[in-house]
């Protein structure tokens, strides 16, 4: 219980910092956005309370913008993972069979590869070839990360998922229904997920720890969001080109990405326990 | 059983890199366009000629036939980026990654099981080690690697900040990337092996155990342990092939040239072919690891063996 108080408080306030971020912006008379190359490096003060980056924007601001991107990346990466993965293994395990063992072996096939290379090739791949927005546009980026991450995502969910379903379909009360006649929709929207519900909301939750970490590692590595749009981790790609000037720079952006991954763990781990 | 997985991983890696080959199709920089950028001179008729004279014209499984059976002839062909042969850049880019992954999945389990058996024998000493546990694996391993660089190379000048040494292994070089990879696996060593622990210690054998006189020591590390050790061996057979992989970043941050890196610059550079060569040759170990690690669990429990 202390594990899910702690944690939904956690990702909360991150929530709120997300909401506030114009209204702090206001609040301190600059945006997050424009250089203003006289106040570069500049030490923690009442107008810029956590300092300046190396191109004088306001690090507390880019932070508060940067937990939109994590954040609506995380839950989106997750919710998507969630419901691909669910759907694929209820389908598993209500069909059998050939349907059965084709998801599985995919399945097998996804994680048997090493995923962070993978995902740095999928990540490189130009989407504006097949009609899509290309790279380094906010939304399309946000969009390019989510489907990506959901692609890996999903094989965890439907492996829960499907052991659930199994488990649900072949008890008592889904015999008794099918001999009264239920129809098979209902069989699967009134008895088979219910049952669900727990184990895939941990799931969900230790989804969007894993959906948060992977963005930063990709924003870092310049193949996630592209800046100027703020992110944590293309905040903290930057501060590693200043170590030697500004090493404080690469504090902040970092702090907030274990609060926010160590918030969905202890979710999960909350939710696990009850 | 070894047969078996074996042709398994044949079957994935060949399944991955006709997929892997069919996405470099999206990758930005098409060899020849990258030429007519750089060479207004160069007219249409020329960019055909090139295509021809690479073979780029041909239908796409024609051409991932003829690149797939020279990779089972052992061609890997020629990297772009590098002016080299992709042989010879494997093999000690291969070399440097299992010596970092090796060591820091050594000093992982040896600090994973220390802590959980911390957590385990000592009650007080439990949430503390969940609550390491936890920021260790909420850590981001780049943010990790960032900090002891500031902390270690930039503040107080013992290590250097990254890259190897000329010759020779250079530990002063391995120290801090070994020790970030290290940190970020340790945390679920160390969940697993306490709740592992935890669980063994409530067993009659083992109060029967303390009955008979068997110290405290004894029993965790006699009795306990070698019962509790599986669940962590199967985490570790999970593991061992996302070290691989995972050392990507932590090469990245400290500059080593290893797999990860290579396979990195590969793909910001445009070299097509090495970034394949070198995703199917991380896939190769990653399984190949996790199938050792299964092979080691086989060998360990015999419950596993008689089926």
């Amino acid at each position: 219980m202390i594990r899910l108080a702690i944690g939904l408080t956690l990702l909360g306030l991150l929530a709120i910092a997300a909401v506030v971020a114009p209204m702090v912006g206001d609040a301190l008379g600059h945006d997050a956005f424009t250089p203003d190359l006289f106040a570069r490096f500049e030490p923690p003060s009442a107008t810029h309370p956590l300092g300046t980056d190396d191109l004088g924007r306001d690090i507390l601001l880019r932070l508060l913008y940067g937990a939109r991107v994590s954040l609506a990346v995380g839950l989106a990466a997750a919710l998507a993972a969630t419901t691909i993965g669910t759907a694929a293994g209820v389908f598993a395990a209500w069909r059998g069979g050939i349907a059965d063992a084709l998801v599985m072996r995919l399945a097998d096939f996804m994680l048997a590869l090493p995923a962070l290379p993978l995902l740095v090739l999928l990540a490189a791949a130009d989407p504006s070839r097949i009609g899509l927005p290309a790279r380094g546009e906010a939304a399309g980026d946000v969009m390019r990360i989510v489907v990506i991450l959901a692609l890996f995502g999903w094989v965890g969910v439907a492996r829960l998922a499907r052991a659930a379903a199994l488990a649900t379909l072949s008890r008592d009360h889904v015999r008794a229904a099918r001999a009264l006649g239920a129809t098979e929709t209902r069989i699967l929207r009134r008895h088979v997920l219910p049952a669900l519900l727990p184990p895939v909301a941990v799931a969900t939750a230790l989804a969007c720890a894993g959906a948060i970490l992977a963005e930063s590692t990709l924003s870092f590595l310049g193949l996630g969001i592209s800046p100027p749009a703020p992110s944590w981790g293309n905040m903290l790609a930057n501060a590693q080109e200043l170590v030697f000037s500004a090493p404080w720079a690469a504090v902040w952006p970092g702090l907030a990405i274990m609060a926010t991954v160590a918030g969905c763990t202890l979710v999960a781990d909350g939710l696990r326990r009850r | 059983m070894i047969a078996k997985r074996l042709l398994q991983v044949a079957l994935t890696l060949a399944i991955l890199s006709f997929c892997a080959f069919a996405l470099i199709a999206l990758m930005p920089g098409d060899p020849i366009e990258v030429a007519i950028a750089g060479d207004p001179r160069l007219s249409a008729e020329d960019a055909a000629r090139l295509r021809a004279l690479h073979g780029l014209d041909r239908p796409f499984t024609e051409r991932y036939l003829a690149w797939a059976s020279g990779l089972l002839r052992g061609e890997f062909g020629y990297s772009r980026l590098f002016a080299q042969p992709v042989a010879s850049l494997l093999w000690p880019a291969l070399l440097s990654t299992l010596t970092l992954a090796g060591t820091a999945l050594l000093i992982a389990l040896a600090a994973g099981i220390a802590l959980g058996a911390l957590a385990a024998s000592w009650p007080r000493a439990a949430p503390f080690v969940d609550a390491v546990a936890i920021m260790g694996q909420a850590m981001p391993t780049f943010w990790l690697g960032m900090l002891l660089i500031i902390a270690f190379a930039v503040t107080l000048g013992w290590l250097p900040a990254g890259g190897v040494a000329e010759s020779g292994v250079g530990l002063s070089f391995l120290i801090l990337p070994v020790a970030t990879l290290a940190v970020a696996h340790l945390a679920a060593y160390a969940r697993h092996s306490a709740t592992s622990l935890e669980a063994t210690l409530t067993e009659p054998w083992v109060r029967t155990a303390r009955a008979r006189g068997a110290s405290e020591h004894r029993v965790l590390w006699r009795h306990a342990f070698p019962n509790a050790a599986l669940p962590i061996l199967q985490i570790a057979a999970l593991d061992a092939g996302a070290l691989a992989g995972g050392a990507l970043v932590t090469e990245t941050v400290f500059a080593r040239p290893g797999m990860g890196k290579l396979l990195y610059d590969a793909v910001m550079g445009n070299d097509t072919n090495l970034a394949l060569v070198a995703l199917l040759l991380v896939a190769l170990v990653t399984m190949l690891a996790t199938l050792g690690a299964d092979l080691a669990q086989r060998a360990l429990d015999p419950r596993l063996r008689e089926r």
